[in-house]
């Protein structure tokens, strides 16, 4: 028995056949990789967008940032690449995981958004989208191909810099060289700017047992089981009257 | 659609020929609008967090592509270190605003037992 022979698609999609269809040499691999990464961080920056599990957005957005990393690293911003990686990818999105997993309960993990506001987001965002492109495409100078000159890795002349030293452009003792501080007032600025908000990020975030009545009805619309809510009843009961009815804020222990 | 792409001359012209500075600027372009769509539409205020990360992440595309040296055309300018320069303090500014906004956002679940932003309006006169 001779076995049926297979179609063409089935053994290689037409998308691979075309791309052997190119020859390998005029295949300019920058460009490759170029639409790799970018197809990979506008793709998963939709998807963010389109997506309504607030954890899943989180994956998408960690996709699409470490995408960037890869095109940092492609124009040659070899440090700004590396941060890239280390501080968004590692650190905030940690961050946001960690936000997620402390307040999505389950009615909250997908909050819908209305058709409405949809169509409204649509529409302005394919406007907005349509203004920058065309602002993008419109100077010819940002147009020409680059000319493929890759300049001398650029993190030591950067971390240079962020000291106050220039190591790059200009030849030192040229006129245009005396006059090219480096980074290092704003580098403190953020340095000081970065301790002050994470001390107050923790301030913030510090454990409090501080709850509003909207907090109260909420978790009393929740409908507790009987003995919850008959504990409950003795508790305000010992409180004393109108404590928790009158509305105020209403302190159940804790150092406030 | 893969395919139709694949074969066009569209896509023959983007693989081989070098990218500009125009290809990084479409791509900030998406990434910014995405996150604009994302802080109109979302009501989780942490869609929201996200939708302000992927901005700022567009606009270090930008950033970057000004500053690369290798993008620039023949005779064109870069902005060369600065923009680099800029990209990183922008990232370390992401960092502190996702702390700060996480902590605020904690906080105001922990008063209101939700993170729905239309449900935010205690201040509403």
């Amino acid at each position: 028995m001779i076995p049926a022979p297979i179609a063409p698609q089935l053994i290689a999609p037409q998308w691979l056949l075309a791309m052997a269809a190119l020859p390998v040499a005029a295949i300019n691999w920058h460009s490759f990789f170029f639409l790799l990464f970018a197809a990979l961080a506008c793709g998963f920056a939709v998807a963010v967008v389109a997506a309504t599990n607030v954890v899943r957005m989180a994956l998408y957005l960690v996709l699409s940032l470490a995408a960037t990393a890869g095109l940092f690293l492609l124009a040659g911003a070899e440090f700004v690449g590396a941060m890239q990686l280390m501080i968004y990818v590692g650190g905030t999105l940690v961050l946001l995981v960690f936000g997620v997993m402390l307040t999505a309960q389950a009615p909250f993990v997908s909050i819908a958004t209305s058709g409405g506001d949809r169509v409204m987001a649509g529409v302005v965002g394919l406007a907005l989208l349509g203004a920058l492109l065309l602002a993008s495409l419109s100077v010819p100078a940002w147009r020409a191909p680059a000319s493929g000159s890759l300049a001398e890795p650029a993190a030591t002349p950067l971390g240079m810099a962020f000291v106050g030293v220039r190591v790059d452009g200009p030849a030192a003792g040229t006129p245009e060289a005396a006059v090219r501080p480096g980074y290092l007032l704003p580098f403190e600025i953020v340095s000081v700017h970065l301790l002050v908000v994470l001390v107050g990020a923790a301030y913030l975030a510090r454990a409090k047992r501080r709850k509003t009545q909207r907090a109260i009805d909420v978790a009393a619309s929740v409908e507790p089981p009987a003995s919850v809510a008959e504990h409950a009843a003795i508790g305000r009961g010992q409180v004393g009257s109108g404590s928790v009815l009158s509305g105020g804020p209403v302190l159940t222990g804790g150092p406030r | 659609m893969i395919g139709a792409f694949a074969a066009s001359p569209l896509f023959g012209f983007l693989i081989t020929e070098p990218v500009s500075v125009a290809h990084y600027l479409v791509v900030g372009a998406i990434m910014f609008t995405a996150g604009v769509a994302c802080m109109a539409t979302k009501r989780n205020a942490l869609g929201v967090l996200m939708g302000i990360e992927l901005v700022l992440n567009g606009a270090n595309v930008n950033f970057v592509a000004f500053a690369s040296p290798y993008l620039a055309g023949d005779g064109a300018r870069s902005l060369g270190l600065d923009g680099q320069a800029i990209a990183v303090f922008v990232i370390v500014l992401a960092a502190a605003e996702a702390a700060v906004a996480l902590a605020i956002t904690l906080n105001f679940y922990n008063n209101h037992a939700t993170v729905d932003v239309d449900r935010a309006d205690d201040l509403k006169g």
